[in-house]
């Protein structure tokens, strides 16, 4: 400090315009908080911060993704044959499912055809690489490696090897952040695969399971009936597998069934995803003839 | 005659090593147990050097940290602006409290920090469990004082000019 009497009179000084930038400062948080959440007029802002973060985000991972590397590279080499002769297998039983996929894809082209209904083409996709970043840890939510500059987008769907693993929430300018479907405050139209029966699975919070909430006690399910995704609300693309039923209480005296899933993506242990382009075609070709409003999709208010 | 010894560099260092801890993954395990390493550094500087790490740093810190956690844009600058406002506005009380004193003060700021956190995500309608909220407070008290201990020299600097 400089002198005894300047800090006495900097602190009565200090004081009072203290307190007032104070509520300064809170009333510009708040005005931010609400543009944030009602208008999403934000996004520049977010987007100049993110860059700002990412040097940080990059900082975190890359020790991780060395342990990773040097934790492979130093792999024993029985573990890593054994791992080759699993993934010879694991592709040779692909290919051969693959063999029968072409035929029935071309029978689908032509019957399609014939019905002059638009022609499904396959999805374009790009693989991302999950950041080791925490994010919120009472989210279900996690950043990956492509942005805006790789041509993700706001509401883009993710898989991975086994199914849907989320959406793009946020598209910054090198990364995303993703909710994944188990997100308390993610919702995503389904069918069930063997009878066609629509609904809405939502996220519980938990990585391993996934609630069905809106099936009446004498609907049609059975525990291990696959859920695949229907394309309906135009995020997610359709026929993707979502999980499979786990779980089936049936409760007399209730209007609903309390039915949940078990998720087909390892969402909790994910390191690489795809990026999905879905053709706008399929979306409007599939949903066309559905007149639900369920097409509430993304960050639905669950509740 | 010292004045202006405590440079920002090193202040800065340390914000940027809490918000690297902050976005460091940890097991499932330890996850809730994470220590809220950005108000307690903030907490310690300007408890330290109040004329020069004040509301504005908060501010800045908080919207970083809204950014890296994917929260609403201000929700941890209010929280943190509010704890460093407090004390700041104390901190020649709190500056002489014995360190168990302290922690609890600490603890206390802290409890506050969550709670705006934890009602910003209630009036924005996220959905957010209630009892893991309080785990990083007692994480928090424990590593304070290693915080403390670590920084001490720059404590002692200050205690000495101020």
């Amino acid at each position: 400090m400089i002198a005894p009497g300047g800090t006495a009179g900097n602190l009565v000084r200090g004081g009072a315009s203290l307190s007032f930038r104070f509520i300064l400062i809170c009333i510009v948080s708040l005005a931010l908080m609400f543009l944030d959440h009602r208008e999403s007029h934000l996004s520049t802002i977010r987007q100049g911060f993110s860059v700002l973060v990412y040097p940080i985000r990059l900082a975190v991972d890359f020790p991780i993704k060395t342990w990773e590397w040097a934790d492979r590279s130093l792999g024993e080499r029985s573990a890593l044959l054994a791992e080759n002769e699993e993934l010879k297998r694991t592709r040779l039983d692909a290919n051969a499912r693959l063999q029968r996929f072409a035929a029935l894809e071309a029978e689908n082209r032509r019957l399609r055809a014939m019905l002059e209904s638009s022609a499904r083409v396959a999805d374009r996709v790009l693989v991302a690489e999950v950041l080791a970043v925490d994010l919120d840890p009472y989210r279900q939510r996690f950043t990956i490696n492509r942005g805006v500059s790789d041509g993700a987008y706001v509401g883009q769907a993710l898989i991975d090897a086994d199914g849907i693993v989320g959406q793009i929430m946020r598209a910054n300018p090198f990364t995303s952040e993703a909710v994944l479907i188990s997100d308390a405050d993610h919702a995503i139209p389904v069918a069930i695969n063997r009878n066609g029966l629509r609904t809405i699975v939502l996220g519980t919070g938990e990585s391993t399971r996934l609630r069905m909430p809106y099936l009446p006690n004498s609907a049609d399910v059975e525990i291990g009936d696959l859920i695949v995704s229907s394309g309906l609300g135009g995020v997610f693309p359709s026929g993707y597998p979502v999980g499979h039923i786990s779980e089936v209480e049936r409760r007399p005296g209730q209007g609903f069934a309390e039915i949940f899933v078990d998720p087909a993506a390892k969402l909790d242990r994910a390191r690489e995803v795809l990026l999905v382009w879905a053709p706008p075609s399929q979306l409007t070709q599939e949903s066309d003839n559905d007149t639900d409003d369920t097409d509430s999709t993304n960050l639905a208010e669950a509740r | 005659m010292a004045k202006r010894a405590i440079s920002w560099k090193f202040p800065a260092l340390t914000l940027l090593l809490a918000l690297l801890l902050t976005a460091l993954p940890l097991p499932e395990i330890v996850a809730p147990y994470r220590p809220e390493w950005v108000p307690l550094i903030l907490i310690f500087w300007s408890l330290l050097a109040p004329e020069r790490f004040g509301l504005l740093t908060a501010f800045w810190a908080g919207l970083l940290l809204d950014t890296l956690s994917g929260a609403l844009l201000g929700q941890h600058a209010l929280a943190l602006v509010l704890v460093v406002y407090l004390t700041i506005r104390f901190h020649l009380r709190i500056r002489v409290f014995p360190v168990w004193q302290l922690s609890m003060t600490i603890v206390l700021l802290l409890g506050l920090y969550e709670f705006v956190l934890f009602w910003v995500d209630g009036v924005a309608g996220r959905s957010v469990p209630m009892i893991e909220r309080w785990a990083p407070l007692l994480a928090s008290a424990v590593v304070w004082p290693l915080i403390l201990g670590y920084l001490d020299r720059y404590r002692r600097d200050a205690q000495v000019r101020v």
